[in-house]
C-alpha cells in the first residue's frame, strides 16, 4: 500500500506543510461494497482537495470511483453494501465521517451541496419544484411560506428560467431536460452551500443546453467563490471549465493537475491514451487509438498497477508493485512508475 | 464576382466540381448519386396525441419526421445529428420499417418498402438491420450470446442450415472480437462494449447491405468509445456496408461519415459532405451545434467564439410557424416566421434550409 499522498506536493508548492486548511480535503479514503460475489474494493486511497473559488474535476470512467468519493463526502453512500474502511474527509478542518448525524445534516444544509445527474429522478415528481427549494428554506432558515416562496423564484431567475413566478407552481414533469437540471442547481444554491459537487451535471443533455448549464455553473460559482467539484468522463467539458483535474481509474486517482498541463503533457498512461482515443470534431480520423482490455473488475483489482494489463510500456515492475504518487511538477502528481519518461514524452 | 479579393473560399476547387443540386420548385431533390442504395422521399411519420379515457380523440400531431429526403451511396456512411427530439430515432424506425410512415417513400435498391409485404418483406428485412443504443436492455437476458446472434437465422433459414448454424454464429463472434468459445454465456456476463459488440454480430448475421446504427457508441465510456468505432470502420471495409449512422455527439459521427444531416424539429437543415459541414457550415443551427461542442483542449478555451442557443428546442406537437429554428435564431427577420426556407443549395456548394445562410468557419 503506498502512503505517499497524492495532494501533498500540492502543499509543499505552497510552502506550508501542516498548517494549511483546504476548504474541502479528502484523505486517504477507502471504500469497499460487500456483494454477494465478494468485497469490491470501490476506493482504494483517494486523496483530493478543494480551495474557495477554484472548479477540481474529478474525471474518471464509469466504476473509477468518482461518484463514490463525492457520496462518501456528502454522507450518502449506502451502507450496507458500501463499508468506509479508512480515511477522513474534512470540510474547514472538521472531520466528517465521524461526525454526529445531527452536524452531517446542518453541513449538508449549509456547507456542501450536490447537484445529480438525473434530475427527473433526483426531483420528487408529486411535490412542485418550488415546494422543493422552499422546504430547505423553511427548515433550515425558519422562513415563513411567503419568504420562502419569494427567495424560491428569485433563485429560479438565478439559473435564468423564464417566467420564474409562474413556473415556480409547476411539477418537474411540466419541465424540459434542460430547465429541470436549471431548477436542481437552484435547489442546491438554496442555502447558499460553500462547496457544490456537481455529478455529471450536463450528460443526461443536449450540447446546446449543455453549454448553457456550464455557462451557468461557472458563473456562478466564480460570482459567489463555491468551491466546486464537477464530476464527469467528458474530456470536453473538463477542458472548458476546470482548474485542476483529478483523473481516477479503478478507485485510485493516477494523475492530478492543473488543466493546461494534463493536457498538453499527460504524466501517467492512462491520460495520455484516453486522449489519444479521442474523435476530434476538427477532422475526419482514420483509425481512433484505443485502450486494449476492459477496465478492470474491482472484485478483483489485479496486483501492481492496477492499469499495467491495458498499459502499452508496462514491466515487470508494474504487475508486482503499487507505484507511489510521485511529483512531476509544481503540483502534479502521477501515479506511475514511468511517470518521469511519460511526462517528458519518452 | 470576378474580384479575387472577395473570395474567401477556402477551397475554391472543391466548390466547382460539385454539381449544383437540381432544384424543383423550392422542393429538396438529393443530386443525383451513381449507386444509390436507399432513396429516401418527403418521408413523414406524425404520430397522433390523443385525449380522454374512453372517447380517445385526437388534438395534434407529433411531428416527429416531417418530409425528409435524402440517398444513401453503396459503401458510404450517412451521418445524422441533432438534439433529442428531432426525430433522428423515429427515422431509424420508419427506414427499418417498423413503424408506418404517415407520408413519403423509400426506396431500397429501386422498390418502396413501404409497397411490401410478406415474403418480400422478408426478404427485404436482411438487407436492412439496425444497432441499438443501449446494449444492456437490447439483448434478452435470458438467451445466451449464441441464441441471440444465431436467432436471425430461425426465421431466415435460407441463409445458414441447420447443422451450419453454431460454426456461423462463432465465424460472426470472431468478426466482431469476441472470443468463439463464449457462445453459451449470457448477456450479463459481458460488459458493455463486449454487448455492444454482439449486437453488431447480429445485426451483421444475414449479410445485410445496409445498418442502421442508432446511437451505437453513446452509452459507451470513452475508452470503449473508440474500440466500438473502429470495429465498425473495419466491417464497413471488410463487408461493403452501407451505414445510417444516427448519434449526438458531432465528433464521433464525423469521425465515421462521408456525407452528414442535420436535423432540427424533424426535418434536415443543412446535409453535405463531412467536410461541408464541418468546415464550412452554413446553417445557424449547424453553427451553433457545432460551435457548442466542448473542446478538449484548455488552451483554446475562452479564445473559440461559442453560439449560445436561447431556451429550449419548440414542442413538435406545435412547431413553429415557417422555420422552426427562427425562435432560437439569432438572425431571424419577418420573412422566417412567414415563409419556410427549402433545403436548396444556397452559397456554399451544398444544401442549407436558412433564408440567410452564410458560410462561417466554427470548428477551430
Amino acid at each position: 500500500m503506498s502512503t505517499v499522498d497524492i495532494e501533498g506536493a500540492g502543499e509543499r508548492a505552497g510552502g506550508d506543510l501542516l498548517t494549511t486548511e483546504h476548504l474541502l480535503e479528502v484523505k486517504d479514503l477507502y471504500v469497499e461494497f460487500h456483494t454477494r460475489d465478494g468485497v469490491a474494493k470501490v476506493l482504494n486511497g483517494v486523496s483530493y482537495h478543494l480551495d474557495a473559488g477554484e472548479t477540481l474535476a474529478v474525471l474518471g470512467e464509469s466504476g473509477s470511483g468518482k461518484s463514490v468519493t463525492a457520496q462518501t463526502i456528502m454522507g450518502i453512500l449506502d451502507m450496507p453494501p458500501g463499508v468506509i474502511a479508512g480515511g477522513n474527509v474534512y470540510f474547514h478542518g472538521e472531520e466528517l465521517l465521524s461526525a454526529s448525524a445531527q452536524r452531517r445534516r446542518e453541513l449538508r444544509a449549509s456547507g456542501i451541496a450536490m447537484v445529480f445527474q438525473d434530475a427527473l429522478s433526483a426531483l420528487n415528481p408529486v411535490f412542485t419544484v418550488g415546494f422543493q427549494i422552499e422546504e430547505q428554506l423553511r427548515m433550515r432558515r425558519g422562513m415563513s411560506r411567503r419568504d420562502a416562496r419569494k427567495r424560491a423564484v428569485e433563485l429560479l431567475e438565478l439559473v435564468k428560467i423564464p417566467n420564474a413566478a409562474r413556473r415556480v407552481r409547476q411539477y418537474p414533469h411540466e419541465f424540459s431536460g434542460g430547465m429541470r437540471q436549471r431548477a436542481m442547481i437552484a435547489m442546491s444554491l438554496a442555502l447558499d452551500p460553500e462547496v457544490l459537487i456537481a455529478d455529471e451535471p450536463t450528460t443526461a443533455l443536449d450540447v446546446t443546453v449543455q453549454a448553457q448549464i456550464m455557462d451557468l455553473l461557472k458563473e456562478i460559482q466564480v460570482d459567489r467563490r463555491m468551491g466546486m467539484i464537477l464530476i464527469t468522463h467528458d474530456l470536453g467539458v473538463v477542458a472548458e471549465v476546470a482548474d485542476r483535474i483529478a483523473v481516477m481509474y479503478a478507485g485510485r486517482i493516477v494523475e492530478q493537475a492543473d488543466a493546461a498541463s494534463l493536457y498538453r503533457n499527460p504524466g501517467h498512461p492512462y491520460t495520455l491514451a484516453l486522449l489519444d482515443s479521442l474523435p476530434r470534431l476538427d477532422q475526419r480520423g482514420q483509425t481512433l487509438n484505443t485502450i486494449k482490455g476492459l477496465p478492470p473488475s474491482l472484485l478483483n483489482i489485479p496486483s501492481g498497477c492496477p492499469f499495467n494489463p491495458r498499459c502499452t510500456r508496462a514491466q515487470d515492475v508494474c504487475r508486482t508493485e503499487v507505484p507511489a504518487a510521485v511529483e512531476i511538477g509544481l503540483g502534479r502528481l502521477s501515479r506511475c512508475h514511468f511517470a518521469e519518461e511519460v511526462v517528458s514524452g519518452g | 464576382m470576378a474580384d479575387a479579393e472577395i473570395d474567401h473560399t477556402d477551397d475554391p476547387q472543391q466548390a466547382d466540381v460539385r454539381p449544383a443540386a437540381p432544384q424543383v420548385d423550392d422542393h429538396y431533390v438529393p443530386a443525383p448519386v451513381s449507386d444509390p442504395i436507399m432513396q429516401v422521399r418527403d418521408l413523414t411519420k406524425h404520430f397522433p396525441v390523443k385525449v380522454g379515457v374512453l372517447f380517445k380523440r385526437t388534438v395534434g400531431h407529433v411531428k416527429a419526421v416531417d418530409g425528409i429526403s435524402f440517398d444513401l451511396q453503396r459503401g458510404e456512411t450517412l451521418g445524422v445529428v441533432g438534439e433529442s427530439g428531432c426525430g433522428k430515432s423515429t427515422l431509424a424506425q420508419v427506414l427499418m420499417n417498423l413503424e408506418k410512415p404517415t407520408g413519403g417513400s423509400a426506396l431500397f435498391e429501386g422498390k418502396n418498402i413501404f409497397d411490401m409485404h410478406g415474403a418480400e418483406m422478408r426478404r427485404l428485412r436482411r438487407n436492412i438491420q439496425i444497432v441499438l443504443q443501449d446494449p444492456y436492455t437490447s439483448l434478452n437476458p435470458r438467451m445466451t450470446v449464441g441464441d441471440i446472434v444465431g436467432e436471425p437465422f430461425e426465421i431466415h433459414t435460407e441463409v445458414a442450415p441447420k447443422g451450419d448454424r453454431q460454426k456461423k454464429v462463432q465465424e460472426l463472434l470472431d468478426v466482431v472480437g469476441l472470443n468463439p468459445e463464449h457462445i453459451n454465456r449470457y448477456p450479463h456476463q459481458f460488459s458493455g462494449g463486449q454487448r455492444q459488440r454482439i449486437g453488431i454480430a447480429r445485426a451483421l448475421a444475414l449479410r445485410p447491405k445496409v445498418i442502421i446504427c442508432d446511437e451505437p457508441v453513446s452509452a459507451l465510456d470513452v475508452s470503449i468509445q473508440a474500440q466500438v468505432m473502429n470495429l465498425l470502420g473495419d466491417l464497413q471495409d471488410e463487408f461493403g456496408l452501407s451505414y445510417i449512422f444516427i448519434a449526438h455527439d458531432l465528433s464521433v459521427v464525423r469521425h465515421l461519415s462521408d456525407r452528414v444531416a442535420v436535423m432540427y424539429l424533424g426535418k434536415i437543415v443543412e446535409i453535405g459532405t463531412e467536410e461541408q459541414i464541418y468546415e464550412r457550415p452554413t446553417h445557424p443551427y449547424t453553427q451553433a451545434l457545432l460551435s457548442a461542442v466542448p473542446v478538449a483542449d484548455p488552451a483554446v478555451r475562452g479564445q473559440r467564439q461559442i453560439i449560445r442557443l436561447e431556451g429550449d428546442v419548440p414542442s413538435p406537437v406545435d412547431p413553429p410557424s415557417g422555420c422552426r429554428f427562427r425562435t432560437r435564431c439569432w438572425k431571424a427577420q419577418e420573412i422566417c416566421a412567414a415563409e419556410e426556407p427549402a433545403l436548396v443549395d444556397r452559397v456554399a456548394g451544398h444544401p442549407s434550409a436558412c433564408h440567410f445562410a452564410e458560410e462561417k468557419s466554427v470548428v477551430p
